[in-house]
């Protein structure tokens, strides 16, 4: 049998290397983007519509961090199984590795962002202990979108539409989720919109840690269960589907 | 001892003029009311240990339908398929290689897809480039390469990953001659240390000198399986008769007719 982790590292290089080979700024890139738009939202929600929260920077760029990773790392992952159509026509392999490897290469892009973040908490609030928490809620969160994209990955083969409405829903996440503003603010006959919906989960626990420095309480037992749960049906579907790829690509 | 084993093995394609979300066909394929085509019917053979296949027929006979099938890439709609040992597939150009990386980038990626270590891929490196013939242009972009290159580079690290079966289709329509001789010495090698080659082509000269054993494909369906001479010479004759008034490549072999499956 194969080496799935050497495979992994293949796929993820792979990606890199195609995406990376004629940039100067690279992987620095993948900072620029996040930045530009926490400038943006903490123009507009400080200037423009005046937020009275302290370091409202601090605080847009704890909740766009994990959506942008989620939201990047979905719809790549989505489309990753089409658009990797000539290995899985040509070579036998567990398919599922696609999707996975695509996920993987996003999250080394999330951890550099990570890395300016927690600089940035560092010099505004300080270290706490509730940091721990972090590796954790990021195994959750990397749990969740693999199930997700393997479950999207496959379906996208056959119907190509799937990768838009994912996009779409994206779309509609960004506003649906905590990003420029607290879950406090939201009206208590909205909240189990948020209380469904894993990305806020993660953004709410995220400002508990850095922010708040309190512990992620219940809702990280309720991020975990529906992270193994996603990841076990998705896995379950792909292996389902995978057996007739190389009809449909 | 046996090494593949294929009973009664069919496959049916599904024809989707239009996959479509938001279409009535998506409520007929969950009804599985679309047309199809057999690619294959009802094929048996059994392969020996140290065998060398060649698989020859018209275009659409169902040669590579019958490779993917072997390979483990796509699964049969009727019949079974019992393969002992790992496969190493070349189906057609590239398998799977990169054009936008190195030469040496896609020896990892296709070698480890392909079922090799690290440490494996990192010991037989030189090997599969001296093979591949590249050493000047490993660390060149693929795209660079012609498709007689890129076909020896899959090649190569497909004789290299250790298959107990390699799996060849059309490998050598675009390799030099002077490749070609090399490529049949390593064959015979391989074979001799008791491994299996299926292989396909449409070079009659090439399948002779290959192989030891053909099978002949027409519509799917084995029309003659014996001694790799006598069936190419069979086949090469009715290629000549038929020539002149409708050559065999462009016959009605190749368009069969889809049928209306019915409701399973």
């Amino acid at each position: 049998m194969n080496d799935p982790f050497y495979i992994l590292r293949t796929l993820v290089e792979k990606d890199f290397k195609v995406r990376y080979r004629n940039m100067s700024l690279g992987i620095f890139w993948s900072l620029v983007n996040p930045l530009i738009m926490m400038s943006v939202l903490t123009f507009v929600f400080s200037s423009v519509f005046a937020a009275t929260r302290e370091h409202f920077w601090l605080f847009v760029l704890i909740g766009l961090l994990p959506y942008n990773f989620f939201a990047l790392a979905w719809s790549t992952g989505t489309e990753s199984v089409v658009g990797n159509a000539p290995l899985i026509k040509h070579v036998p392999f567990q398919r599922e590795l696609v999707p996975v490897s695509v996920v993987l290469g996003n999250t080394l892009h999330y951890l550099l962002q990570l890395v300016l973040l927690l600089i940035a908490v560092i010099v505004v609030q300080g270290v706490n202990i509730q940091w721990l928490w972090l590796p954790l809620v990021l195994v959750l969160q990397l749990v969740f979108v693999c199930g997700l994209s393997l479950i999207t990955a496959a379906l996208d083969v056959y119907y190509r539409d799937v990768a838009y409405v994912v996009q779409a829903v994206n779309l509609v996440l960004f506003w649906l989720c905590p990003i420029f503003y607290g879950f406090e603010d939201v009206p208590g006959q909205y909240a189990w919109l948020y209380e469904i919906n894993p990305v806020a989960a993660v953004v709410l626990i995220m400002r508990r840690i850095f922010l708040a420095g309190v512990s992620p309480g219940l809702t990280i037992l309720k991020l975990a269960a529906v992270s193994v749960l996603t990841l076990w049906a998705g896995y379950r579907f792909f292996g389902r589907m995978e057996k007739d790829f190389s009809d449909y690509l | 001892m046996v090494i593949i084993d294929l009973d009664q093995v069919s496959k049916r394609y599904l024809l989707h003029q239009r996959r479509q979300l938001f279409s009535q066909h998506a409520w007929k394929q969950i009804r599985r009311d679309v047309k199809s085509f057999w690619a294959l019917r009802d094929v048996s053979f059994q392969l020996e240990e140290g065998e060398r296949l060649g698989i020859i027929g018209a275009n659409g006979a169902g040669k590579t339908t019958l490779l993917r099938l072997i390979a483990g890439i796509a699964r049969p709609t009727s019949g079974a398929i019992r393969v002992h040992g790992r496969v190493g597939a070349v189906l057609g150009l590239g398998t799977g290689i990169h054009q936008d990386l190195t030469g040496r980038e896609n020896v990892h990626l296709v070698a480890s897809l392909m079922g090799l270590t690290r440490p494996e891929v990192r010991n037989r490196f030189d090997a599969i480039v001296e093979f591949s013939g590249l050493s000047v242009f490993i660390d060149e972009a693929v795209r660079a390469y012609s498709s007689g290159m890129v076909s020896r580079l899959g090649l190569s690290v497909a004789i290299h990953s250790d298959p107990e079966i390699l799996v060849l289709d059309e490998v050598f329509a675009v390799g030099d001659a002077a490749f070609t001789k090399k490529c049949t010495a390593k064959m015979e090698e391989f074979t001799r240390s008791g491994r299996t080659v299926i292989f396909v082509s449409h070079s009659l000269e090439t399948v002779v000198s290959m192989c030891n054993r053909v099978i002949w494909l027409d519509q799917g369906m084995v029309r003659r399986d014996g001694p790799a001479g006598e069936i190419t010479q069979e086949y090469g004759k009715l290629a000549l008769e038929t020539a002149a008034p409708s050559p065999p490549e462009s016959s009605t072999a190749d368009l069969a007719v889809p049928e209306q499956h019915q409701q399973s």
